[in-house]
């Protein structure tokens, strides 16, 4: 073995050390969750009706406001991968914050805009809903929190697509929007459903946003924040170890759907 | 039928130059010239994919200078990376024709394919084709689109031999049957081998525009006739020799004899002028070709020095310094002139 060799060896142990303790600092507290409570408690909790509508409400609140977000943020991702335009770079940096600012002060900001004195929460109530304490409230809570994610996953996918088959198919008479539905999103769907997997992970997970805007329905955070406060941490873990499962559950389906395809 | 008039523009490093040329409907027009001098430009430019500066382009009679890429009904046919790679050979090919019927479609995507022969790969993806066939696929596409002109840009230069022998002669078969091209190609032969007129191209202008023929027998400029690398072009007609392996070409009424495997009929000729010697008197010697003429001009070379010979058609020798005083040549001296059979370089 050369010097250079067994340099690398012991650069490479030392590597390994160093990424397995960050690896053990994920795991060990989700596993040793597992390992505290007995499957009989997360039957139990399973069997709540309370426990059973906050996840639920978490899971399909944070996958409609990924839905209906993805509208726009789609786009724009295609905007940002494709145009130069002036201040770009300052746009690229907004849909940063909210990655940055802290997701309770995040919850206050979009409380302003969607009060009932707000514009918003006045057009609401006009058409028949609120935001306020409601799931279109979390679901807004939600993306905004979550959102970078899918436009920056995007905007690299298109980014990764190149301009000249784009043009390719307008040449073969392929108008703007096919060219667009045809070749820029089949070509960067997997980025895109990666963001749309992390966009939706993340709203899901949401506490601090959402419980400005809606302590009640109650989101499972909500929920599991709720019981741990109330009766402790005995009667918290079932709950979040069920709502762990879930989350875990749909996560690597939707990642095994993604590299299957 | 396609006319680029005073076309400028700037692109970072590249730039087109007043440029100007007309192509009619049949042609192969190509377009010759070193790398980064613009060529692809011309091509995005007159595709739609960069608007140019100043200058109009017209297409049967309509000015589409400003018309957008989807209506323009060119198509572009760059060196690879052209199919949609997420799509079958089928769908590329059918890509253009959502339009009509499902049987319709079916029946042009078999027709386009089996005129390109790419008819047994359509099920297959881009990725698992061969240089050719991919850009048999890219060709039955363009031919799906039904586009009034191909642009070519450098469509055989990442192909082997081979394939790029392969694909020429599918060029000139499309040519044949109507589609009229325009192809940018820094490779000489293979503007040779197609085109039916040439532009040479330098520093984003098109400095002349010709027949293959005069191109390479009256270059306009010192770049051209560098370029081109050439002295000794000519057209003719290659004829077989009953019972023999070398065969005839016959141009201006001078008949040499070639090493070709081409078939008999019109083709060009070329010989190198550091393979054409020259000599006082006829000597015995492996050469075929032996030519008595008289010395037109002599001028200094960029290697040695270039002797022209009219032996009924002008030949362009190299030789040396010390071979023209040790022979004491001189313009209007007769001397011979020889060349092997496998010195003639004939393309079609």
């Amino acid at each position: 073995m050369t010097s250079l060799g067994k340099n690398s060896t012991g650069l490479q142990l030392v590597f390994t050390f160093l990424g397995g303790v960050v690896i053990l600092f994920i795991i060990a507290p989700i596993a040793g969750m597992y390992l505290d409570t007995s499957f009989a408690l997360v039957g139990e909790a399973f069997h709540s009706t309370e426990v059973r509508e906050s996840i639920w409400l978490s899971l399909w609140t944070s996958m409609a406001g990924t839905l209906f977000f993805s509208i726009f943020a789609i786009p724009l991702a295609y905007v940002l991968a494709r145009k130069s335009f002036p201040l770009k770079s300052l746009v690229n940096g907004i849909i940063d914050i909210p990655i940055v600012i802290p997701h309770s002060a995040a919850g206050i900001a979009i409380l302003g805009i969607l009060t009932r004195e707000s514009v918003l929460g006045r057009s609401a109530e006009v058409m028949g809903f609120k935001f306020v304490g409601s799931p279109f409230g979390i679901m807004v809570a939600m993306a905004f929190v979550s959102i970078p994610f899918l436009i920056n996953a995007a905007r690299d996918g298109f980014a990764s697509v190149p301009e000249r088959l784009e043009k390719i198919a307008l040449t073969l008479g392929a108008s703007p929007a096919r060219a667009f539905f045809t070749i820029s999103v089949p070509m960067a769907w997997r980025p895109i459903l990666s963001g749309f997997i992390l966009m939706w992970a993340r709203g899901m997970s949401e506490f601090g946003a959402v419980i400005i805007i809606a302590y009640n329905p109650k989101t499972a955070p909500v929920m599991i924040y709720e019981r741990f406060t109330s009766f402790g941490l005995n009667y918290a873990l079932p709950a979040a170890v069920l709502f762990v499962t879930v989350c875990l559950t749909v996560f690597v389906a939707l990642r095994l759907i993604k590299r299957k395809n | 039928m396609l006319n680029v008039d005073n076309i400028s523009l700037q692109v970072g490093n590249f730039c087109l130059k007043n440029v100007s040329f007309t192509v009619d409907a049949g042609d192969y027009f190509a377009i010759l010239g070193v790398s980064g001098v613009g060529k692809s430009l011309l091509l995005e430019t007159i595709a739609g994919l960069v608007t140019p500066l100043s200058g109009t382009i017209t297409l049967r009679g309509r000015d589409i200078t400003k018309v957008h890429i989807q209506r323009r009904n060119i198509s572009i046919v760059y060196q690879d990376s052209d199919l949609f790679p997420h799509l079958s050979v089928y769908e590329n090919i059918a890509y253009p024709l959502r339009s009509t019927k499902a049987k319709q479609l079916h029946e042009t995507v078999l027709r386009c394919a089996e005129t390109t022969g790419i008819a047994e790969k359509l099920q297959r993806r881009p990725a698992t084709l061969s240089g050719g066939e991919y850009q048999r696929a890219t060709l039955a596409r363009s031919l799906a689109a039904d586009s009034d002109i191909f642009l070519l840009d450098e469509p055989l230069s990442s192909l082997d031999a081979h394939a790029r022998s392969e694909l020429r002669s599918l060029l000139r078969r499309l040519n044949r049957n109507g589609v009229t091209v325009v192809h940018v190609t820094h490779d000489y032969e293979e503007a040779i081998s197609l085109a039916t007129k040439i532009g040479i191209m330098e520093n984003g202008g098109l400095v002349q525009i010709d027949t293959p023929e005069n191109i390479f027998r009256h270059p306009k400029s010192e770049f051209v006739a560098h370029f081109v690398g050439t002295k000794n072009f000519s057209r003719g007609y290659i004829k077989t020799v009953p019972g023999k392996e070398l065969k005839q070409f016959i141009s201006n009424g001078v008949p040499m004899t070639c090493l070709t495997d081409l078939p008999d009929g019109e083709a060009y000729l070329m010989v190198r002028p550091d393979e054409i010697t020259v000599a006082r008197s006829k000597h015995a010697s492996s050469s075929q070709n032996q030519f008595k003429g008289t010395i037109t001009d002599i001028a200094p070379g960029r290697l040695g020095v270039e002797i022209t010979v009219d032996a009924g058609s002008p030949f362009v020798s190299t030789i040396s310094s010390e071979s023209l005083k040790s022979l004491k040549l001189g313009i209007g001296q007769s001397v011979w002139i020889s060349f092997k059979a496998s010195s003639c370089k004939l393309y079609r």
